[in-house]
Parts: C-alpha cells; structure tokens; sequence
C-alpha cells in the first residue's frame, strides 16, 4: 500500500505526468463546459485549473504563456457553448475587476503596512469620472464642448480615471500621513464615507453627480467603430488591464520602491533611519494602489452603463479587504487567489445555492425561513472568514514570499562584473600610456 | 441669518445633548479598551446595537405581559436596563476571550481585521434573529416615557423659539450622568480601577506586582460593553426604532467623540461624546443656512469625520490626553 503511495506520488512529482495530468484536466472540464447547458461547477473546474497550474513544476514563462491561452482562448470558447455564456463571461469580469482592485488595495496594505478602510473611494473615482464625461451630466458644469464625449474617449479616460484616482489617492494621504495604524484605518474609513456622502448629494448647487438617481445610459466604449455593450467584449478588455496590472505590481513588488514599502511596513522607524524617505514611500504606495482601482471603477462604470453611490458603499471597501486578507497580505497570486474565490463566492456559488434553498423549500422537501437565505448571509460569511483567518491562518492562503537570492551565484556575477571592470580600467590605462 | 440660528438654538441644544450623552457613554467603552489594549475596538458599535436589541426585546416581552401593567415604568426600565447590561457586558468578555485574547501579541493590523470581523457577525446575527421572531428585522420597541415638556425659552426672549422634549430625555441624561459618575469613580477609587490604571500603564510590570492581566482585561471588557449595552438600551428608548445596522456609524462617531477628548482618557471621552453631539445636532440644523443651501444637513457625517481629521493633524493626544513620546 506504502509502495503503490510512493509510487503515485513519484508519478505526481514528475514533470512531464503532471503536464499529461493538466492537460487532460483542461480538455475535460472544457470538454464539459462546451456541451452542458449551464453547468457552473465545470466553469469554476476550468477557472481552478489556473490554480493548479500555479503549483505546477513548470518555468515560470510556460506557465504564463499556459495561463493567458486558457484566459484569453478557452475559457471564452468552451463557455461560449451553452446559453449562459454572457452570464460566465459577466462572472469573469467582474472578478477581473476584483482582482485588480484587490492588487491595488495589496500595494497599500499588504505591502506598505497602511490600513486602508475606504478603498472603495477610488473606484468610485475612476467610475465616476468617465460616467460624467460620457452622458449630458457634464454640460451641467462645462459649458463648452459636446457632452456626451464619443465611445473611443474611453480608451483615454481608463488613463484618466487612473490618475485621477491616484490624485485622490495623494489628497487623503498627505493630512493622514501624521496619522498612524489604527488611526489611518478610521480616518479612511471616514474619507470612503464622505466620497460616497459626497456623490450622493452633489446634485446642488450645480449638478455633478445627479445624485442618489446615479448616472444613467454611460455611452459604451468603441473600439474599432465596434461598440462594446456585451460582458464578453468588456472581458477581453478587463483581462487586458489586468495582465498590465499584474505585471506592474510584480515589478513594484521587487522594484526598490517596493523594498522600501516592506522596509516600512516591518518598522517606520528603523526604514526611515536607513534612509528611506517615508512620507515620498507612503504617498506613492495610496496613489499606486489608488489608480489601479480608478482604471477599473471606469471599465465598470461602462459596463453597467449606470452607476449610483450605492455600488461605492463601506461593504464593498471590507469586501476588497477580505480578498486580501484571506488570500494573503503582501503576496500577489494569494490576492489574486482570494479576489477570485470572493467574487466567485458572492456572484455564483452564493446566488445559486439561494435558487437551490428556494427550490428545496418551494417542493417542501425543508423549510427554511428568508431570513437564513444564503444570499443575505454574506455578512456573515466575511464576518467569519475574516475572524477564522486571522486567528488561524494569518498569512494567508498562499502566503507572501520575499524572492530568494543565490549568496553563491550573486558572487560568482559580482565577481564577473568586477573582473570585467579592472579589465576595462586596465584596457583604459592602456590607452592612456 | 443669525437670527435663523439663534431661534432654533435651545431645540439644538436640546437634541444635541441626548445625541452627545449616547456618543459620550459608548465613548466610554472605545477609550478604556484602547486605552487598555491599544486596540480600537470595532466591534463595540455592534455590542451598543445588541445592547439596543435586547432592551428592547426584553421590553416588549414585560410589557406583553399581564401584571407587568401595575408596576411603574420606571422599575421596569431599571430591571430591563440592568439586565440588558449585564448580558452585553457578558458579549464582551466573550468577544475578548474569542478574539482578541488569542492576538494580543500579534500585529496590530491583525486584531483590527478580526474586530471588524466580529462586527459584521454580530450585525447579521442580531439581522437574523431579529428576522426569525419578528418578521422584519426593523424593530419598533413600546413607547414608554412618552409626555411632552416644553421650556417657555420665547418668555425669556422673543429671539428664541420654545424647545420641547420627551420625558424619556431627561431619564436618559439623568442616566447617562450616572453612568459616567459611577465609572469615574469605579476607574479612580476602587481596587479595580486601580487595576485597571496599572494594566493600561504597563502590562509587564502590572503582571509582575501580582495583578491578574487576563482577569482585568476581562473586567474592562464586561464594564465597557455593559455601559454600551444599556446605552443601546437607552437609545431604543429615546427614539424608538432601531435596525441591525445603527451601530456602525454610531460607533465610529463615538471613537470620534473619544479621539476628540483624548482616546485612553475617560474624562476626555464624556467631554468629547457632548461636544460632538452637540456640533452634529448644530451642523444638522444649520449647514444649509450657513453655506447659504450648498451643503445640507445630510452632509454632517462629512462634518463628523471633518472634524476627526482636524484633531489627528493638530492635536492628536486630544482635548484631555497627554502627549505621548513614542516607544521604539
């Protein structure tokens, strides 16, 4: 039994039976996406499979290059089979979007150490800003210029809502910077609560936001005299977004800059003795974070074509920390890990065991009351996970690792590159005799 | 415009105080948590919306029955408030020994999240149950202290308006005051306080003179969750329908109030909790005259959190708090 244990496992290790294994994996749940009606469980095998492959002993580029054909090729056509296609395409927006506002929030909180309570500030920032600009509501306020701007403007205000967002970012930091740990947490907290205050009732004295009746008929974006009004075509371009994003954040991550957020988030005090200026640190850690949210509050603010404050509230600024905190503060596959398994959790898995609770209790097979329908449970849901994590599994499920250095193979190109510039001063002393 | 202000002062003042002694007592709590553990305590917003449900649960369920109808209100408020104080005060042991106990040598990031944690289970519990008996979780408790009392400020001077209030008000500030004299006197006369005072001082060292650390966090803990408990018990009271979600804001405007007065101190709180009552009631009744119907009173939250900001950047230690050199 032992033997036949070893032997499985021997078989698991090798590299080119866990190829076999994936790909097989692959085809069948894509297989079973393509000829199923509407079967969510092979959805999210599919999406798992990405999962599985993270742990896979490949390099890191076929893993990427693996990654982003199932992203980019399979998963939009095994699901494109059945009649619920816009629906998984909706789905897997929308946790493009998560997991990008979760990679924003990550810079700030898990990797600056900066508790951040009102992230979702930013979003609304980003929304809101292409949301004005692409219905009349702007000729309220500009009197020049032809309200609402064209479809290709979107392209431009993903960049803007980006900076914009980054520029609320700097205007919360820089009175808050004085303020430390749980202090920052409130007055976040705060700052999300008068955005959202804010957007609710600047609708007088001059009418910026048409206030608690949201913003309706956002122009959608065009691309290529194309407009983009289904959830597929707005998943192509959040996937876009956020391979951009993912790439950004792990070059911040091992970028000097990102050095010194970890630098600050260990102890402010012994960072900013070794030189590192804090509040240049602080400031660059909201804005960076901020902005990656403002681009997605704009891809959202056009695919639901409406947007009111009611999408911006404290539940959804908690809800981006629990995908941080439950995937693991600091470490980019655990945020992105953790924003998936959320959104995945509130959208599909929470709504359909609702209709399967209603349909159980409609035949009478139990009875249980409304108020324990799943769907309004989600409170609670995050209530625990937060508290469960945080007692037991703190760093995370896939927790943050600081990148490995090789001491041998760093001295062996330190000593290449010193050897090569006595070679090159020995060649100049040449020259010069 | 002046004139406008002055007219509707002495109902400002009025309603400001009541909202002011809320904020002051569950103020209470927040400070003498963090002023023992250095923890903001998030969860206490949701223990003060237990504390709410409960009284007015308890209320519902004297007043339903026969004989109760022979008793004065005011015993059966004492009882209901008593009772009300001491399960909540048990909560948040509880919560302390769940929670935070486990942590308390963790980052402080960590026991934060779990505080929000535990706030969001509460508020969906309490939703749930509330759900299960009632129907809706909204809930509307007897109306008890009903009388109007109306002070003749317009005999005093034609500028003023008269300002009227429940009976209930005066119940409630007359406890509340009690309340706050009782802590003060249990913090700063009694073996516990002293306690107390010696934990918040120094942990180790307490520990070392024989002090019991666990057994006097525990006591904060059951003593500032009771005193927002029957607070809770007192704002179902004065006014009447409360919801699973009251505490949130309630909650972070009550850190407030206790950032104002100098968070750790318990006199700074009672101070700050009637001051930002006070200023909120005023911004509420007067912002659209003062910026000439820009802002509307729906912006005094922004004036809430506005005046937080201001305190943290020129006077962190607070009205009443000591400034603190910082520990490396």
């Amino acid at each position: 039994m032992t033997e036949m244990k070893e032997k499985l496992n021997m078989f698991l290790q090798h590299k080119w039976s866990q190829v076999i294994l994936f790909t097989l994996f692959v085809v069948i749940t894509s297989a079973a996406l393509y000829l199923s009606q509407k079967s969510v469980i092979a959805f999210l095998l599919l999406l798992a499979s990405l999962l599985v492959l993270y742990y896979m002993k490949l390099k890191n580029v076929t893993k990427w290059m693996v990654g982003g054909g199932i992203l980019f090729f399979l998963i939009p056509f095994a699901s494109s089979g059945g009649p619920a296609f816009q629906n998984y395409m909706e789905v897997a927006t929308m946790v493009g979007i998560y997991v990008s506002m979760a990679l924003g929030l990550n810079i700030v909180v898990g990797m600056a150490g900066l508790l951040d309570l009102g992230f979702v500030a930013f979003f609304a920032v980003g929304a809101y800003s292409y949301a004005i600009f692409a219905t009349p509501q702007a000729s309220n306020f500009m009197p020049f210029g032809e309200y609402p701007l064209a479809g290709e403007s979107f392209w431009i205000f993903l960049i803007i809502g980006g900076i914009l967002a980054a520029i609320a970012g700097v205007l919360i930091g820089v009175p808050v910077l004085r303020v430390k740990g749980d202090y920052l947490a409130i007055v976040t907290l705060g700052f999300g609560e008068i955005i959202r205050i804010v957007f609710n009732n600047a609708d007088r004295p001059i009418n910026l936001t048409n206030g608690a009746m949201g913003i309706s008929s956002v122009t959608p974006p065009r691309l290529f005299g194309m407009d983009l009004v289904f959830p597929n075509q707005y998943y192509f371009v959040t996937l876009i977004i956020l391979a951009f994003t993912i790439f950004a954040v792990i070059r911040f991550e091992h970028s000097k800059l990102g050095r010194s957020w970890k630098a600050v988030r260990e102890n402010e005090i012994a960072a900013q003795a070794m030189g590192i200026p804090l509040v240049k640190t602080k400031l660059m850690a909201f804005a960076l974070g901020a902005s990656f949210s403002g681009m997605m509050g704009v891809v959202f603010a056009a695919k639901q074509a409406f947007i009111d404050p009611t999408s911006f509230t404290l539940m959804e600024s908690f809800t981006i920390l629990v995908m941080v905190v439950l995937g693991g503060m600091g470490s980019v596959p655990g945020v992105i890990l953790g924003a998936a398994l959320v959104t995945i959790l509130n959208l599909q898995v929470l709504t359909e065991l609702t209709n399967w609770v209603n349909q159980l209790s409609l035949s009478g097979v139990i009875s249980i009351p409304d108020a324990l329908s799943p769907a309004k449970m989600q409170k609670l849901l995050f209530g625990l996970l937060l508290v469960l994590f945080a007692l037991y599994r703190p760093i995370g499920l896939i927790p943050a690792k600081n990148k490995k250095f090789d001491e041998q193979k760093l001295k062996k190109d330190n000593a290449l590159i010193l050897n090569k510039k006595e070679s090159a001063a020995v060649e100049k002393e040449k020259v010069q005799i | 415009m002046l004139q406008d202000m002055l007219i509707s002062l002495p109902q400002v003042l009025i309603d400001g105080l009541a909202l002011g002694a809320v904020y002051a007592v569950v103020a209470l709590g927040y400070t003498m948590v963090y002023g023992i553990l250095q923890l903001i305590n998030f969860a206490h917003g949701e223990i003060f919306m237990t504390g709410a449900y409960i009284g007015t649960a308890l209320f519902i369920l004297i007043m339903g029955m026969s004989w109760t109808g022979a008793i004065p209100q005011l015993i059966v408020f004492i009882i209901v408030l008593l009772i009300s104080a001491g399960l909540v005060g048990l909560l948040g042991v509880g919560i302390e020994r769940v929670a935070y106990r486990p942590l308390r040598n963790t980052p402080r990031l960590i026991p934060l999240i779990t505080a929000i944690g535990i706030s969001f289970i509460l508020q969906d519990v309490v939703r749930f149950i509330a759900e299960m008996m009632n129907g809706s979780y909204i809930l509307t408790g007897p109306s008890l202290f009903t009388g109007q009392v109306t002070i003749g400020f317009s005999s005093i001077s034609s500028l003023f308006n008269d300002a009227s209030f429940k009976i209930s008000f005066i119940i409630m500030i007359v406890t509340a005051i009690l309340m706050m004299v009782a802590l003060d006197f249990f913090v700063n006369r009694t073996k516990w306080g002293t306690a107390i005072r010696a934990v918040s001082l120094d942990r180790e060292t307490a520990s070392l003179m024989s002090i019991n650390v666990n057994k006097v966090i525990s006591t904060t803990f059951f003593v500032g969750s009771a005193l927002g408990g029957a607070t809770g018990v007192l704002f179902a009271m004065q006014y009447g329908t409360i919801d699973p979600y009251i505490g949130f804001i309630l909650g972070l405007k009550a850190f407030i109030a206790a950032v104002l007065g100098g968070i750790g101190n318990i006199r700074g709180a009672m101070i700050g909790g009637l001051l930002l009552g006070l200023m909120e009631m005023f911004a509420a009744a007067n912002l659209t005259t003062l910026t000439g119907g820009i802002l509307g009173a729906e912006y005094k939250d922004v004036f809430a959190f506005a005046i937080l900001i201001i305190v943290l950047i020129f006077k962190p230690e607070g009205l009443l708090g000591k400034p603190t050199a910082e520990k490396v």
